[in-house]
C-alpha cells in the first residue's frame, strides 16, 4: 500500500506546520513502542518506501529492498502478500500475484526479514487473516512474537480498523512493536480521535480515496487531512499515489512528516520482470527513484522551514 | 395437498420484518447477535476509508429497516408485492413427495421477479440507498442473479448501477449479462484470480473505497462487514415468514425440516430466519461439494465451495467467518458447477449457527446437483437454478430410493455419511425446500456439464450441444 497526493493545491498550505516537524519528541500517550521508528522521523522528513516481499522472487527482492536503503529510505514497509488484497490497486495486486507465484509464505517472509542487510526499521504491511492464522495458538500473538524475533518494528494492516484492532494492539504492546493505523480522507471527528488514541509509531495518512496506485498529481485532500491531524502529536506519513519528487516536495511542504511510496516503485519491479531485466538494473532504478523522492521531500521541508537544514 | 394459493389477506409482505422486541413472535432476533457479531463471527474488517460509510449504513439500517422510519419498510413491502410479485407460493410437490415418501413442499422463489430470491435483498438495498440520499449503486455478482436483481431494482428505482462480475462467470452466464445490460446497468469484467465471485467482491470493495461518498454497495449475500449480514438476512427473511405462515395455513403445523442451498447464505438465512426459534424445525444448509471436499494446498484450490462444512475460521471481505483457505491463511479458489455457490466464504451468522448446532451443514457434489436438476425438471415441471438443485439433491442423498439407510455411501463427496452431513433419516415427514431460483440462466452450462458426465435421468442432449 502506498500513496500520493494532489493537484491544484488550492488547499496546500505552504506555511510551516506547527509541531509537525519533530513529532516524535514529546512522549504523549501516542508515542510509539519502537525507538527505531521514532528515530526515522527525528531528522527531517522520512522517506518510507514499500515493496511486496518476494516480488518477483526471493533473491531479487532482497536486492531491491537493499537498494531502497541505499536510495535513502528511513523506514521500509515490507508487504507480506495476501491473496485478497482489497485495498490495493492493479499495480500492487500484480506484485502480490508474482510474489505468491514465486512461493512467498509467512515463514519465508520472516526468513527474508532476518536475512535482509539493512539498518533502517522495517514495518510489516499485510492483511489480518495472515496474522490471525499464523502459529498454533489462535489470534495475532504468535505472529507478532515471531515478527519481533525476526526484527520487525511494527505493522500496517489495511483491513483492520481500530474497532477490531485490540488483540493486535495488545500483542504489539507486549512485544514492543508499533501498530500504525490508516486515516482516510473520510475519517473525521470521533473516529479520528479514537484512531489517534490507539495509533503508535506513525499515522498513515491516506492521501485520496480509493486504492493504492501511482498518480500523476497530488490529491488536494492531502492538505485538508494534514490540517485535521495537526493537533495530534504523532508523525504523519502520507501515502497513496506519490510517484515523483515533485509530489513528495508538495506533500512535505504541506506539513507531512514522511512520505510513503509503493506503486511507483512496484511499477519498476513489474517492468523489470516483464522485460526480463537484470536484478541489478532494477535495483539501480529503484535507488534512483528513491533519491528523487528524498530530494523532493527535502526541498519541501526547506520550503516549509527555510532555516531547517535537513539531512 | 395442492398448491397453496397466495392469499392477499395473509400477505406476509405486508408484515414488518423489522425486529420488534415487544413481539415475542418476531422471527428476526438472533441468538448471540451483539454489536455486529454472531458469537465469535462477523465484525467489520474493512479499510478505514469505508468505516464512515459503514457507520452511516448501520445508522440507516437501524432507522429505516428496524424502526420503519419514514415508512421505509412499508414501501419496501409494497414494492416487493407490486414489482416483485410476492408472495411466492408454497407448493406441494407430488412426485417428490412420492419419491421420498414424505411431504415435500417447494418454496417457489424461482417465481419471484427476476427468477431468484435475490430481488428481496436487492430491492431492499437499492431502496435504502435512495433513502440515504446516495446517487449510485454498485454490486458484485457470481451467477449474475444478484447482478440482474440489482439492475432491475436500480432501473425500477431510477438509480445508476454498475455491476462487477468475474470474467469466467460472464462466460458461464451470458443471458444474465445481457439482462443487466438491457436494464441499463454497466457490467464490468473482473479478471483477477479465477474470475469468480470472490474476485468480484474484492473489486467491488475497491470501487467502493473510492466512491463511498455518493455510492452504496449492494452486497449480494449475508456476507461482508456488519451491518450487511444482518440487513441482508432481514430483507430475505420474508421467504421464511411467508413459508411459515403458509405451512400453518395449509397443513396446520410447522414443517419438520427446511432445506436450502448455501453459497454466501442469503437464501439459507432467508429460508431459516423465521424458523430459528422453532426448535422442532430442523434447518439444513446445503453447500456445493463440487468434485471433492478436500483442499489442494499446493495448487491453492478447493474443488468445492463447502466453507461451512469444510472451512476454517478466518477473516475475509469484512467478516470473521468460515473460509476455504490454506495453512497460511491464503484464500483458495473454490469450485462449483453452479456459479452462485462458487465462493470461498459463508455468512458469519451461518458459521455461528452451525457451531451452535442450530443448523446442519451438508454438501452434495456437482453430479448429484445435475441429477437433481434433471429430476425436478422432468418430474415436477420446474427447471431449477443449479444452485437450488443442490437442495433437491440433498433430499435424494438422504431419502432417495437408491440411498435408503446409507445416505451417501457412493457419493464422491464425503468418506461417509457423517462427513457429508447426510445421515439417513435426517429428514422428518414434512419438508420445505426452497427453490431459490429458476434455471433459465443455467441452460448452456447444463448442456455442457451433462454432456461431459454420465448423469442419471438426463435426456439426450446431443441435439443441443451446439447451443440452444
Ligand atoms: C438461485 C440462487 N440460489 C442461491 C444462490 C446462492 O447465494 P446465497 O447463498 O447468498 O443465497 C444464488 C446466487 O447467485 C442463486 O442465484
Amino acid at each position: 500500500m502506498v500513496d500520493d497526493a494532489a493537484s491544484d493545491d488550492a488547499g496546500v498550505d505552504p506555511e510551516p506546520a506547527a509541531g509537525g516537524v519533530e513529532p516524535a519528541e514529546d512522549d504523549g500517550p501516542t508515542t510509539g513502542n519502537s525507538e527505531a521508528i521514532a528515530r526515522a522521523f527525528a531528522d527531517g522528513p522520512a522517506y518510507i518506501p514499500y515493496l511486496a516481499v518476494g516480488d518477483p522472487d526471493y533473491e531479487s527482492s532482497l536486492e531491491y529492498v537493499e537498494a531502497l536503503e541505499r536510495g535513502g529510505a528511513d523506514l521500509i514497509e515490507l508487504g507480506l502478500p495476501f491473496s485478497e488484497p482489497i485495498a490495493e490497486g492493479p499495480t500492487i495486486q500484480g506484485a502480490v500475484v508474482r510474489a505468491l507465484e514465486g512461493g512467498m509464505t509467512p515463514d519465508r517472509f520472516f526468513e527474508f526479514v532476518e536475512e535482509l542487510d539493512v539498518d533502517v526499521p522495517l514495518v510489516c504491511m499485510t492483511y489480518y487473516n495472515l496474522i490471525y492464522q499464523w502459529g498454533e495458538a489462535s489470534g495475532p500473538r504468535p505472529f507478532v512474537e515471531r515478527a519481533a524475533e525476526a526484527g520487525l518494528e511494527g505493522f500496517v494492516v489495511p483491513d483492520l480498523p481500530a474497532e477490531e484492532a485490540d488483540p493486535l494492539r495488545d500483542a504489539c504492546d507486549e512485544f514492543g512493536l508499533d501498530l500504525v493505523f490508516i486515516v482516510a480522507p473520510t475519517t473525521e471527528g470521533d473516529r479520528l480521535d479514537r484512531i489517534m488514541s490507539r495509533v503508535s509509531g506513525y499515522v498513515y495518512v491516506q492521501a485520496r480515496l480509493g486504492t493504492t496506485g501511482a498518480q500523476d498529481d497530488v490529491s488536494d485532500r492531502t492538505a485538508a487531512s494534514l490540517d485535521r491531524l495537526r493537533e495530534y502529536d504523532v508523525p504523519k506519513a502520507v501515502g497513496f499515489g506519490i510517484s515523483a519528487g515533485e509530489h513528495a516536495e508538495r506533500i512535505v511542504a504541506a506539513g507531512a512528516d514522511g512520505i510513503i511510496v509503493g506503486s511507483a516503485l512496484v511499477d519498476i519491479v513489474a517492468e523489470g520482470a516483464e522485460a526480463d531485466r537484470s536484478a541489478e538494473t532494477v535495483a539501480d532504478r529503484l535507488e534512483a527513484l528513491s533519491r528523487e523522492l528524498v530530494e523532493g521531500a527535502d526541498r519541501g521541508y526547506r520550503a516549509r522551514s527555510p532555516t531547517a537544514d535537513s539531512r | 395437498m395442492s398448491e397453496t394459493t397466495p392469499n392477499a389477506d395473509r400477505d406476509e409482505t405486508q408484515r414488518s420484518t423489522a425486529v420488534d422486541p415487544a413481539d415475542p413472535a418476531d422471527p428476526t432476533p438472533v441468538p448471540g447477535e451483539t454489536d455486529g457479531k454472531f458469537g465469535r463471527y462477523g465484525g467489520q474488517y474493512v479499510p478505514e476509508a469505508l468505516m464512515p460509510a459503514i457507520e452511516e449504513l448501520t445508522d440507516a439500517y437501524q432507522r429505516y429497516v428496524l424502526e420503519n422510519e419514514d415508512g421505509f419498510m412499508d414501501e419496501f413491502r409494497r414494492r416487493l408485492r407490486e414489482f416483485g410479485g410476492r408472495p411466492t407460493p408454497l407448493q406441494h410437490a407430488e412426485r417428490l413427495s412420492e419419491r421420498y415418501d414424505r411431504d415435500v413442499y417447494l418454496k417457489r422463489e424461482d417465481l419471484l421477479h427476476g427468477g431468484a430470491h435475490k430481488l428481496n435483498n436487492a430491492l431492499g438495498q437499492v431502496l435504502l440507498a435512495k433513502y440515504m440520499g446516495k446517487s449510485r449503486v454498485i454490486a458484485e455478482t457470481g451467477a449474475g442473479q444478484h447482478g440482474t436483481a440489482t439492475a432491475m431494482a436500480a432501473a425500477h428505482l431510477d438509480m445508476p448501477c454498475e455491476v462487477y462480475m468475474g470474467e469466467r462467470d460472464i462466460n458461464r452466464q451470458r443471458p444474465n449479462v445481457f439482462r443487466m445490460t438491457l436494464n441499463g446497468t454497466t457490467v464490468t469484467p473482473v479478471t483477477a484470480g479465477r474470475g469468480t465471485l470472490k474476485e468480484a467482491i474484492s473489486e467491488t470493495m475497491r470501487d467502493w473505497a473510492g466512491s463511498v461518498e455518493d455510492t452504496h454497495y449492494v452486497i449480494g449475500s449475508v456476507v461482508g462487514p456488519h451491518p450487511f449480514p444482518a440487513m441482508v438476512r432481514d430483507f430475505q427473511s420474508v421467504v421464511s415468514e411467508e413459508a411459515r405462515r403458509q405451512a400453518l395455513e395449509t397443513i396446520d403445523e410447522l414443517p419438520t425440516d427446511v432445506v436450502a442451498c448455501a453459497g454466501g447464505g442469503s437464501n439459507t438465512m432467508g429460508s431459516f430466519a423465521a424458523f430459528l426459534e422453532d426448535e422442532s424445525v430442523s434447518l439444513h444448509a446445503v453447500e456445493a461439494g463440487g468434485s471433492d471436499l478436500s483442499i489442494d494446498e499446493a495448487a491453492g484450490v478447493a474443488p468445492n465451495s463447502a466453507s461451512l462444512y469444510a472451512g476454517e475460521e478466518g477473516v475475509l471481505h469484512g467478516a470473521r467467518t468460515k473460509l476455504l483457505q490454506d495453512a497460511h491463511g491464503q484464500i483458495v479458489e473454490s469450485h462449483s458447477v453452479s456459479s452462485g455457490l462458487d465462493y470461498a466464504g459463508v455468512g458469519p451468522e451461518l458459521a455461528h449457527l452451525a457451531d451452535e448446532g442450530r443448523i446442519h451443514p451438508a454438501a452434495v457434489d456437482d453430479d448429484q446437483a445435475l441429477e437433481a436438476f434433471h429430476l425436478l425438471s422432468r418430474t415436477e415441471g420446474i427447471i431449477p437454478a443449479l444452485e437450488s438443485a443442490h437442495a433437491i439433491a440433498y433430499l435424494e442423498t438422504v431419502a432417495g430410493p437408491e440411498n435408503e439407510g446409507e445416505a451417501d455411501a457412493e457419493s464422491e463427496v464425503g468418506s461417509g455419511s457423517e462427513t457429508a452431513g447426510q445421515e439417513a433419516d435426517a429428514l422428518g415427514d414434512a419438508v420445505v425446500v426452497t427453490v431459490s431460483g429458476r434455471g433459465d440462466k443455467d441452460l448452456e452450462s447444463v448442456i455442457e456439464e451433462t454432456a461431459a458426465r454420465d448423469i442419471d435421468g438426463a435426456p439426450d442432449m446431443s441435439a443441443f450441444t451446439g447451443g440452444i
